[in-house]
């Protein structure tokens, strides 16, 4: 039976409430694919029941949500985020970083872990030296799930074959049966945590370089810009923030202010914290 | 100046769906049913922006045609993309050992051709 319209209210208020994520009437079709998807892996016998349960059980609408995030990526998304990063950013710090020997870099909301590795295979790929440093590549994703499929590190070949260049494969990837799998040279540095942008966040150190890549499309206003405020605090004053092409800090958070970078462009800090 | 790619496979069926993704995406598309064939046209004076090449062809494959136009300094700035169902690492590292500027596995989406053609910056 389809849901009625209290339960799509219902569904909306608790994504929302839990996870900032803004779904409007025109997402019922998302919450009917995903919802019949997590039922069925659930055991439930309809959405209706699903719904229910999640109304008396913690667990399940905390499933309930995740099963909600859009977990849309792929290898070297974009492109020229990552060229920027080669041929801006990184050059960048790591002349600044010399007489410490650490660089951290944060992607956010990284969902099945192929921004992350991305960014090391570039990383290790345009600066060997790299492999001496303290580098840190922190992926976190409100979802479970996605946080231990990025730990696995074993894509499809389908998931493989979306942008990853060909010598990346044979550098960074093993074959293991069917699946392409991330190896120890990729891994080095990249940790993984379940992490949700709208409550507390925990302690994670500066931040070099962040990504935030196409998910403030799915906040309101004034969650943007408590996350932006956030930021402020985590980035190191002279660290690079990169968005998605669509998105903006501009007219949200005046601290920050855009550089091109290329054919792409990121935002630092206008000046010292 | 408009970008030209050049299909090079044995099946009708994959040269049709590769040919028209790419024209929708605005390229001229020339084909050839083996690496010979393609060779030829561009010794003839084609100059595709990209080959997109098979494997296993009869009379010559696609290896052997990547062979072919890297031994050739003249063809230098032609991206050469192996399209094939072969997965194994160890041909995706002849490939690019032969000179192929990237690999993409059968089967793909149209997005996924995209992606990859994104990666040789096209």
């Amino acid at each position: 039976m389809a849901l009625d319209s209290l339960e799509y209210d219902y569904v909306r208020d608790l994504v929302r409430t839990r996870s900032a994520i803004q779904l409007d009437a025109s997402k019922d079709y998302l919450i009917d694919t995903r919802l019949a998807r997590l039922a069925h892996t659930e055991n439930f016998s309809s959405v209706n029941e699903l719904v229910a349960q999640a109304r008396r059980d913690a667990a399940v609408s905390k499933r309930l949500v995740e099963a909600m995030t859009t977990n849309e990526t792929s290898w070297m998304r974009d492109a020229h985020p990552f060229e920027a990063l080669r041929d801006h950013m990184l050059p960048d710090l790591i002349e600044a970083r010399r007489s410490t020997r650490r660089l951290s870099i944060w992607s956010m909301a990284c969902s099945s872990g192929q921004e992350p590795y991305s960014i090391s295979m570039v990383m290790r790929d345009a600066f060997p030296e790299l492999s001496t440093w303290n580098v840190r590549i922190l992926g976190t994703d409100l979802s479970t799930e996605m946080v231990a499929r990025s730990k696995a590190g074993s894509y499809s070949q389908l998931e493989t074959n979306r942008g990853m260049p060909a010598r990346f494969l044979t550098r960074f990837m093993t074959r293991q049966g069917i699946q392409f799998v991330v190896n120890d040279e990729a891994r080095k540095g990249v940790e993984f945590r379940q992490m949700n942008l709208v409550e507390t966040w925990p302690t994670l150190g500066q931040m070099d370089v962040v990504f935030l890549r196409n998910v403030l499309i799915y906040f309101d206003a004034e969650t943007r810009r408590r996350i932006f405020a956030h930021l402020r605090r985590v980035m190191a004053p002279d660290g690079w923030l990169v968005l998605g092409g669509a998105e903006t800090a501009l007219n949200v958070d005046d601290h920050f202010e855009r550089v091109n970078l290329g054919r792409s462009a990121a935002y630092r800090l206008r000046s010292p914290r | 100046m408009k970008r030209s790619a050049l299909v090079i496979d044995d099946s009708r069926a994959v040269r049709f769906v590769v040919s028209r993704i790419l024209r929708d995406l605005g390229y001229e598309v020339s084909e050839a049913v083996h690496g010979a064939e393609a060779l030829a046209q561009i010794q003839a004076g084609a100059d595709p922006t990209v080959a997109l090449v098979d494997w296993n062809m009869p009379t010559m494959n696609g290896l052997e045609f990547v062979q072919a136009v890297r031994s050739e300094v003249r063809y230098a700035d032609m991206r050469l993309m192996m399209v094939t169902s072969e997965t194994e690492q160890s041909f995706v590292t002849s490939a690019l050992e032969a000179g192929a500027d990237e690999y993409l596995m059968k089967p793909f989406t149209r997005e996924i051709l995209i992606e990859k053609l994104a990666v040789l910056g096209l």
